[in-house]
C-alpha cells in the first residue's frame, strides 16, 4: 500500500456507519468532508523517520459489537493489574474493541455534572459541547492525511467534561482494550476542563496482536480553560502487529497547566506527536515521555509545546531505552512566538542504547521569536556508564540486575509522574518485560 | 566458625599498560585491622581497585584469593557475593535509584531466592544503622549518592558496609575530605564491626584516621610495594617523622612517583 492507492473506503460506507452510530448531522458531515480530503492531503512528515511504507491505510474497519463487561472480576488478570484493587474504582470507562462494555462514574461526580462517557453517547447527549471542541481548536482535520482519516472514520473514544470550578481529587480511568486482532482503532479522546477546574486523567491501550497487522490511529485533544488544571497519564501497550500514529494536543488558556506523562511502550512502529499551546498569559505544561525500543521496530516521538502567551513556562522531559534492532527518533521542540515576553522554556531528550545494533537520536530543537524569554535545552545518547555497573556490582548485585537498576533509574523521572499507582506498576512492568 | 582470609600474592597491575603495582604481597585475615599508608601516588587504591575488579585495572601477574578461591576468575559481583567489599574513594550518582531500594537489593543479592529479607526487618536495621551514623532518615529516600556532599557520600559507603556486613573489607581513603566530627562518626561504624569474622584493610593518607581506628597491621606501600611492616606505632613514627626515613633506610630513590597518581 502506498501514498498514492486510493482509500478503500468511500462516502456510501462512512454514511452508512455514521448512521449506525446515530450521529448527530454535523458529525455525518465532518466525517465526509474529512474523507473528501484525505486523498488529497500529506502523510505526515516526522523529522529523520521514513514511513512511506508503512501502512497507516490498509485496514479492517466493520464494527462488531463485543460483549458488555457485568462485572470487573470476568476480566482477564492483565487487565485487571491496571486497576487499584485498594481503591474504589468508581471513575472507570473499558472500551472492548470499539463497544463501550464498562463505565462508571460517581454519583457524586454526576450529580456535580462531570461527564465521562464513550464518544458516541456523548456526540448525542451533548452534542453542541462535543461539536466545539471536536477537531476544531486543537487537532484539524486538515492536519495531515492520517488526521483526516481519523475524522472521516473515528470508531471509539472518551468524553471527558469538567464544569467550572470543580476540583475532581479521584483521577478518571480508561482502558482502550484491543481483544480481537484484526480491526483497526482510530480513537478520540476529548478532555474539556472549564474555568478553575482540575482533574486527573489515564488511559491504557492494550492490544496482543503480535502478528497480525493492523492500524491505530489515534487523536486526543485536551482543552484546559483559564486557571483549569489537568494531568494527563497515557500508557501506550500496542503489540508488534499495530502501526501507530498518535496525536495528542492540548491547548492551554491563561493560568491554566496541562501535564502529560506519557508511557510509550508500543512494539509496533509509532509515529507520535504530542503538541501543547500555551496560548493564555501564566499557563504552562510538563510534557513528559518515555520509551522502550525493541526488536526490529521504528519509532518516532516529537513532544512540542508552543508559547504564545507572556510569563508561560514550559518543560519537555523524553527518556528512551533501545535495545536490539530498535531505531528512534526523539524531537524535542520548544517554541516562543513573539510576544511572550518573560516565558521560559527548557528541555531534556536523553537516549540509553543497550545494544550495538539499536539507533538512537535526541535532536534538541529551541525556535525563538522573542527576545525578553530564557530557555535551555539537554541531550545525550550514550550506554550504560561502566563506573555505574561496577559500583553496583560490587556490592553483590549481578550485571543483569545492576543494569536493571540503572535503566529503572534512568526512566523513574517519567515513570514517577503516572498518576495512579496501579499504572505506574503496570508500566514498571511492562518496561521489565520489554527490556529483558 | 573463624574469619575469612584473603591472601594477596606477588601482585602485578598495570592501567593503560602502565605498570602501577609491582609485586605486592599481603595477608588479611578475620578479626584483623590493616592499615596501608604511603606517599600519593604509590599504587594504594590501585591495589583496593584490583582487588574488587575494577574495569579499567589489568593484572599481569600474582593471585588474588579469598579462602583458597581465585578471586581474579570471579567477577565484580561475586567477588561481593563470596565476602569482599570497598568503600570507594569516589561513589558513582545512580540517578532515579533511592539508597533503601538498592540496599535492600544488595542484601538480598547475597541471599537464596525466597529467602529475602522481610521488608519490616530491612526497615528497622536500617533506621538503626542511620541512627549510628548520625544520617539524617531522609538519606535512604534519595537517589543513591546523587546530590550528596563528600561527607555524605562517605557514611553512604559506612552505611552499605554496615548493612551489608562483608567477610572482608577494603576502604579507600574513607578519611578523605571529612571534618572531625563526620571523621569519628565514620570510624565509629568501622570498629562497630570489629569481630572475628570481619577482617579490614584500611588504605589512608593520613595519620589521623588511625587516631580512631586502632590497626593491628601497618603497611607502607612505595613505588607499587610494600616496602615496611609494623604494628601502630610504625603509623605514630610515619606522622612524626614522614617518610623520608623509611626511604634512607631502604635505599629507595625518587623516580617518577609523583607522576602514579592512581
Amino acid at each position: 500500500m502506498t501514498v498514492e492507492t486510493k482509500l478503500p473506503f468511500n462516502q456510501e460506507y462512512i454514511q452508512a456507519f455514521s448512521k449506525d452510530r446515530n450521529e448527530p448531522g454535523w458529525m455525518a458531515t465532518l466525517r465526509s468532508k474529512a474523507l473528501e480530503m484525505a486523498d488529497s492531503l500529506d502523510m505526515p512528515k516526522p523529522d529523520k523517520t521514513k514511513i512511506s511504507n508503512w501502512n497507516f491505510t490498509d485496514f479492517q474497519h466493520s464494527y462488531k459489537e463485543a460483549a458488555k463487561i457485568a462485572s470487573l472480576d470476568e476480566l482477564p488478570e492483565e487487565l485487571k493489574a491496571y486497576f487499584d484493587k485498594d481503591a474504589s474504582m468508581e471513575n472507570l470507562y473499558i472500551q472492548r474493541n470499539q463497544t463501550a462494555a464498562y463505565n462508571s462514574l460517581s454519583q457524586e461526580l454526576q450529580d456535580k455534572g462531570v461527564i465521562f462517557t464513550d464518544i458516541f453517547t456523548a456526540m448525542n447527549e451533548h452534542s453542541e459541547l462535543v461539536e466545539k471542541y471536536y477537531m476544531s481548536d486543537a487537532v484539524a482535520v486538515d492536519q495531515n492525511r492520517l488526521t483526516a482519516l481519523h475524522a472521516a472514520l473515528m470508531n471509539g473514544g472518551v468524553f471527558v467534561y469538567v464544569p467550572k470550578n470543580l476540583q475532581i481529587e479521584d483521577p478518571l480511568q480508561a482502558i482502550f482494550w484491543q481483544e480481537d486482532t484484526d480491526s483497526a482503532l482510530l480513537n478520540h479522546v476529548l478532555v474539556v476542563a472549564e474555568e478553575g477546574s482540575s482533574v486527573t486523567y489515564v488511559e491504557n491501550y492494550i492490544s496482543h496482536n503480535d502478528t497480525e497487522e493492523t492500524v491505530a490511529n489515534l487523536v486526543t485533544e485536551v482543552f484546559a480553560h483559564d486557571n483549569a488544571q489537568v494531568a494527563y497519564g497515557a500508557v501506550d501497550n500496542f503489540a508488534a502487529g499495530t502501526t501507530t500514529y498518535v496525536n495528542r494536543r492540548g491547548v492551554a488558556q491563561r493560568d491554566a497547566q496541562i501535564n502529560w506523562a506519557l508511557g510509550q511502550m508500543n512494539d509496533g512502529n509509532t509515529v507520535s506527536e504530542n503538541i501543547t499551546y500555551l496560548l493564555g498569559d501564566n499557563a504552562n505544561s510538563e510534557a513528559k515521555a518515555v520509551s522502550v525500543g525493541r526488536g526490529k521496530q521504528t519509532q518516532n516521538f516529537t513532544s512540542s509545546i508552543r508559547q504564545f502567551g507572556k510569563e508561560t513556562d514550559a518543560y519537555i522531559l523524553q527518556r528512551g531505552v533501545m535495545k536490539g534492532g530498535a531505531s528512534t527518533i526523539f524531537n524535542a521542540i520548544g517554541k516562543i512566538e513573539h510576544g511572550a515576553t518573560k516565558s521560559n522554556s527548557e528541555q531534556e531528550s536523553r537516549v540509553l542504547m543497550l545494544s550495538e545494533k539499536s539507533r538512537g537520536d535526541a535532536n534538541p530543537i529551541l525556535l525563538i521569536d522573542e527576545d525578553d524569554v530564557t530557555a535551555g535545552h539537554a541531550a545525550s545518547v550514550g550506554r550504560v556508564d561502566p563506573l555505574q555497573m561496577y559500583y553496583l556490582m560490587s556490592r553483590g548485585l549481578e550485571q543483569e540486575e545492576a543494569e536493571r537498576l540503572v535503566i529503572h533509574g534512568f526512566l523513574a523521572p517519567v515513570v514517577s509522574q503516572i498518576p495512579i499507582e496501579s499504572v505506574r506498576k503496570q508500566l514498571t512492568q511492562v518496561i521489565e518485560r520489554k527490556v529483558y | 566458625m573463624s574469619g575469612s582470609v584473603l591472601e594477596v600474592k606477588n601482585l602485578h597491575v598495570s592501567i593503560e599498560d602502565k605498570e602501577i603495582l609491582k609485586g605486592v604481597d599481603l595477608t588479611v585475615k578475620g578479626g584483623e585491622f590493616h592499615a596501608i599508608m604511603g606517599p600519593n601516588g604509590t599504587g594504594k587504591s590501585t591495589l583496593a581497585s584490583a582487588i574488587m575488579g575494577h574495569p579499567k585495572y589489568e593484572v599481569t601477574e600474582g593471585t588474588i584469593t579469598l579462602d583458597g578461591e581465585d578471586v581474579l576468575e570471579m567477577e565484580v559481583d561475586e567477588r561481593a557475593r563470596a565476602g569482599l567489599f570497598l568503600a570507594m574513594q569516589y561513589p558513582s550518582e545512580i540517578s532515579g535509584v533511592t539508597t533503601s531500594d538498592f540496599l535492600r537489593s544488595a542484601i538480598n543479592a547475597k541471599r537464596e531466592e525466597g529467602d529475602e529479607i522481610p521488608l519490616m526487618k530491612f526497615i528497622k536495621e536500617l533506621d538503626k544503622d542511620l541512627d549510628y551514623l548520625d544520617i539524617d532518615q531522609n538519606m535512604a529516600t534519595r537517589y543513591l549518592n546523587e546530590g550528596f556532599s563528600g561527607g555524605e557520600k562517605k557514611r553512604n559507603e559506612i552505611l552499605q558496609l554496615m548493612q551489608l556486613k562483608p567477610d572482608i573489607a577494603i576502604l579507600d581513603e574513607i578519611d578523605s575530605g571529612l571534618d572531625i566530627d563526620a571523621l569519628k562518626v565514620v570510624s565509629k561504624g568501622i570498629n562497630k564491626m570489629r569481630s572475628d569474622n570481619f577482617g579490614c584493610l584500611i588504605i589512608t593518607h593520613y595519620q589521623r584516621l588511625l587516631n580512631y581506628i586502632t590497626p593491628d597491621f601497618v603497611h607502607v606501600m612505595m613505588q607499587g610495594r610494600v616496602v615496611k611492616s609494623g604494628g601502630p606505632e610504625l603509623a605514630k613514627r610515619l606522622e612524626a617523622e614522614g617518610y623520608e626515613w623509611i626511604k634512607e633506610e631502604l635505599g629507595i630513590e625518587d623516580e617518577e612517583t609523583a607522576e602514579q597518581n592512581a
